[in-house]
């Protein structure tokens, strides 16, 4: 049977693409069966200046798998002096997952990976969502874990292609809305990053629901 | 819960006059969770040959990137297009390489040879080749695709209605399964030309 322990499934990555952007949301708790071990929990991966990336699964392979992708992703902009591409970034991903799978030591890692491409103007935003098997695709929004099972279709029915970053955020409230009325996990905070051809953004989404 | 039966697939190709079509549903999901709807599952080899993959998506991408390195390496060396006879076989060792920790995909294989003659077939995970001559299935909907193509297919049709017949075959056996679906695309191959078409079937 394919092995990924249920405990991965109450981590929570959302992403949703844009015209020229990709949003991206995740939580924010580092569990351990019944307990919150840390309520900060940034589980997203700067990779270079336009990529991030959202990991969830098992706890140790995360940090492990997202920093060894990182630093590659930093060598190859080190020794070749441009950034890698986001489709080469997320074949690169899936290469090393699949490389892994069937090793000893496979990593138990689903990943949501977001960029743009600064040279390909509004054509150059991505979202690719990879799962810990290592299957790749690229997708208008997606999202990992239990929460998925509540928003997808939350996304399927108000979600457009060439949204705006505030259509972006108001979906986002939606989404997140419909976890905390329905998902018996109470998730308080989400890490939230926007990436456009300028870079990274990191939104204060607490400062967002104020408002 | 079995692995090949983890993303679900529908893929189908049949035999015709002078040409052969090729199929497949646009699914990927896991288990009961549709993630994307236009997930690839055939791939060309080839001017005029194409291989579909059903089963694990996972090893449906990575078995294919493998086929796609060593037909680059093939035409180098060879300097013209494999055969599709050749191409079975490539496949069937790759796929026994791994006979005892295998790839979890089952390929169909569709073209025409180099001296115009129709060509399909197919292999189990491990690579067990089969040429039937008419038509041949894989995925999770095989037992409704066999029944489909049993009924509907007859020898020698042209592209046009070699197209009708292998999209019924295909939309109505994928109707039937949870796992395969939303869309399809059909590849129809001659000897100078894929017309390839997108079908919107039941997108559930």
């Amino acid at each position: 049977d394919l092995p990924l322990r249920s405990t991965a499934k109450m981590d929570f990555t959302w992403g949703v693409k844009g015209k020229d952007f990709v949003l991206l949301a995740s939580d924010k708790q580092a569990t351990h069966s019944i307990i919150v071990v840390k309520s900060d929990q940034d589980k997203m991966y700067q990779l270079n200046d336009h990529q991030v990336l959202a990991v969830t699964g098992e706890a140790g392979d995360t940090v492990q798998f997202a920093e060894y992708i990182h630093k590659n992703v930093q060598l190859y902009q080190i020794r070749n002096g441009i950034p890698l591409s986001p489709n080469a970034a997320a074949n690169f991903i899936r290469g090393e997952l699949a490389r892994y799978l069937r090793s000893r030591t496979p990593y138990s890692v689903n990943c949501l990976l977001g960029g743009v491409d600064p040279q390909d103007g509004s054509a150059g935003a991505h979202l690719y969502y990879l799962d810990y098997l290592a299957s790749l695709n690229e997708v208008p929004f997606a999202a990992h874990g239990y929460g998925a099972h509540f928003n997808l279709s939350i996304l399927d029915r108000y979600y457009k292609p060439d949204l705006s970053v505030d259509d972006a955020k108001e979906l986002l409230r939606k989404c997140l809305a419909e976890l905390r009325k329905r998902f018996i996990i109470h998730l308080p905070t989400f890490s939230v990053r926007l990436v456009t051809k300028d870079g990274v953004q990191t939104i204060d989404w607490n400062a967002e629901m104020a408002a | 819960m079995s692995i090949m039966s983890y993303n679900g697939a529908a893929i189908v190709a049949m035999a015709g006059k002078d040409c052969v079509a090729i199929a497949s549903d646009r699914r990927f999901g896991v288990q009961a969770q549709t993630v994307s709807m236009d997930f690839q599952k055939i791939f060309p080899m080839g001017e005029r040959l194409m291989v579909g993959l059903a089963g694990l998506a996972t090893d449906v991408q990575t078995v294919s990137e493998r086929l796609r390195f060593k037909m680059n390496m093939y035409k180098l060396r060879e300097e013209r297009d494999i055969e599709p006879v050749t191409f079975m076989h490539m496949i069937s060792n790759l796929l026994y390489e791994k006979r005892f920790g295998p790839y979890f995909c089952e390929p169909v294989i569709a073209g025409i040879d180099k001296h115009g003659k129709p060509f399909i077939s197919s292999t189990d995970l491990i690579g067990c080749p089969m040429t039937p001559g008419n038509f041949v299935v894989a995925g999770t909907c095989s037992e409704q695709l066999y029944g489909m193509c049993e009924a509907l297919y007859v020898p020698d049709l042209g592209p046009e209605d070699l197209f009708e017949t292998i999209s019924q075959s295909l939309l109505n056996a994928q109707d039937r399964d949870a796992l395969a679906g939303w869309g399809a695309v059909v590849h129809v191959i001659t000897k100078d030309q894929v017309i390839t078409r997108t079908l919107k079937s039941r997108m559930d």
